[in-house]
């Protein structure tokens, strides 16, 4: 489904940020991609949503390139993605429930869709009496709840978490997780790029370590070792 | 399609709603730009009322021999009526003169008392034209001198104005001219007070349109609801100062017709209503929509 084929992402010569990484991630797969900070983990992910483009090689998604991609089929190609990030990356000026239906405005839905499906997937996230709140009136935790309700609204084929627990404490991260585990359960590729060890380690699912821009290990049932 | 017009129109009004410190900033800067423009809309009105009040008060004499007949000059008189577009041609027989000089002068003894001494009427019978346009006059004096009445015609007073005139023609177009430049040149400055107040807003709002273009939105449906905002903010601005303008006219109308007499700002006003109706809401919707086009322009690049 998805293809990381010698990728290889330099800033400057000083600043070599992926070098020739290559792994494949299969449909309804759960990857965490671990790495000490500055290790190439957001690159990557960066790279997938093609914000920024590789110096060498190609990613490929659903046989697509998508490094050849034109900025016009950028919104096409993101539009597949769902995508959670560390800082929430949530709309200051709409609410909870407005930032989801956003999402389905994007996608050109239906007012009848929208009216159906959002309220599920603010249930789904355990939001709905929070959901007429603006994102700074809402926890941390509500926060990434929120952002994983927009990220699964239009029940994209891969979800990409960049630190998705980085702000949260182990309660709030452990919920998120579990969300994360439920949406893989439903059929959806999840790509978790996170440095937090107990989680990784209590998932038991496929595991890439990243260190200084190189994949140093691939493992089925990985462990974060660094 | 539709669908997604509706959304954007909602998008950009609640935007709009959201942040009123903002809003009311640009709004503030397009409302001084519209009355910018409306205020050379209505100097331009205004000079030209003016020069055409000086224009107006312009007029040249022919002074005929003093052995021409009321006949010859009659003929003068139609000659000319046929070949210029004067506004008024007018005869003045040299009785005439000499009443009107007396009229005028009569309380001036030292100037009667001359003319008594001369004993006859000292007088030439002439022809007075205003033409409608002023630039008319050199050739209506070419005419006459070089035509079939140039043995008639003692003297044409145009050569004596035309300094005159030309000093008039020169600043009149001295003033369309630094008129227009310096219209432009504020137009220019004040575009770019809204352009650079507009990009500050959009400044402030960089990360959601960097979160909006993540999400997969297009450019045009990031793009289309701050051309709405661009939109709603030019007419409103336009409003405010067509309420402005209207009330200032209406109040100073009688102020500035002391200062100019005829000048009456309050009908030049209405009697343009229409236009400056139109110039206020192009300006400021053609302002906003710009302004707001050019400033997001370099936060879609993500």
């Amino acid at each position: 489904m998805i293809k990381f084929e010698n990728i290889t992402k330099i800033y400057s010569p000083e600043a070599i940020a992926l070098k020739d990484v290559s792994f494949e991630i299969e449909k309804k797969e759960f990857i965490s991609i671990v790495g000490k900070s500055g290790a190439g983990k957001t690159t990557l992910l960066k790279l997938f949503l093609a914000s920024e483009k590789p110096t060498q090689g190609r990613i490929l998604f659903n046989n697509q390139d998508i490094c050849d991609i034109t900025p016009e089929d950028i919104c096409q190609h993101r539009k597949k993605i769902g995508a959670v990030f560390q800082d929430y990356k949530l709309l200051d000026s709409k609410t909870a429930y407005e930032n989801v239906v956003y999402i389905m405005e994007v996608l050109g839905k239906s007012d009848e869709e929208i009216l159906r499906d959002v309220p599920k997937v603010l249930d789904i996230v355990g939001l709905t009496e929070r959901s007429h709140h603006y994102p700074n009136e809402l926890s941390a935790g509500e926060r990434q709840r929120t952002a994983i309700a927009r990220a699964l609204i239009h029940r994209p084929e891969v979800i990409l978490a960049d630190e998705p627990t980085g702000n949260l404490d182990p309660y709030n991260a452990s919920d998120i997780i579990h969300l994360l585990l439920k949406i893989n359960e439903m059929g959806t590729t999840i790509i978790l790029a996170t440095h937090n060890k107990e989680i990784v380690n209590s998932l038991g699912k496929r595991v890439v370590t990243l260190d200084q821009g190189k994949l140093v290990r691939d493992e089925k049932k990985g462990r974060f070792i660094l | 399609m539709i669908t997604s017009l509706k959304r954007i129109f909602k998008l950009g009004w609640k935007s709009l709603s959201y942040d009123w410190g903002v809003t009311a900033t640009t709004i503030f800067v397009l409302v001084l730009t519209v009355s910018l423009i409306t205020s050379i809309f209505l100097l331009k009105g205004v000079s030209q009322f003016l020069i055409q009040k000086i224009e107006e008060k312009i007029d040249i004499s022919v002074y005929f021999k003093d052995d021409i007949v009321e006949n010859k000059i009659m003929e003068v008189r139609d000659e000319l009526l046929d070949i210029s577009d004067a506004e008024n041609i007018q005869y003045i027989s040299k009785d005439q003169a000499l009443q009107d000089f007396t009229e005028r002068h009569e309380q001036e003894e030292v100037l009667m008392q001359s003319l008594a001494e001369v004993g006859v009427n000292p007088f030439l019978a002439s022809i007075n034209i205003k033409a409608t346009d002023p630039t008319e006059y050199g050739q209506i004096a070419q005419f006459l001198e070089t035509g079939d009445f140039g043995d008639s015609i003692q003297k044409v007073d145009y050569y004596e104005k035309k300094p005159v005139i030309e000093r008039i023609f020169n600043l009149a177009d001295s003033f369309k001219r630094v008129g227009i430049g310096l219209s432009i040149l504020l137009v220019f400055f004040s575009f770019l007070v809204v352009l650079n107040t507009t990009r500050l807003a959009i400044y402030n709002l960089r990360e959601e349109i960097q979160v909006q273009r993540l999400v997969g939105a297009s450019n045009w449906f990031i793009r289309g609801p701050f051309l709405v905002q661009g939109m709603i903010a030019g007419a409103v601005s336009a409003l405010i100062a067509f309420v402005i303008f209207i009330s200032g006219c209406w109040l100073l109308s009688p102020n500035v017709s002391n200062l100019f007499s005829d000048l009456n700002v309050w009908e030049y006003f209405t009697g343009n209503l229409l236009s400056i109706i139109l110039i206020q809401l192009g300006a400021g919707i053609f302002l906003g929509l710009i302004s707001s086009f050019i400033a997001i322009r370099k936060h879609l690049k993500v």
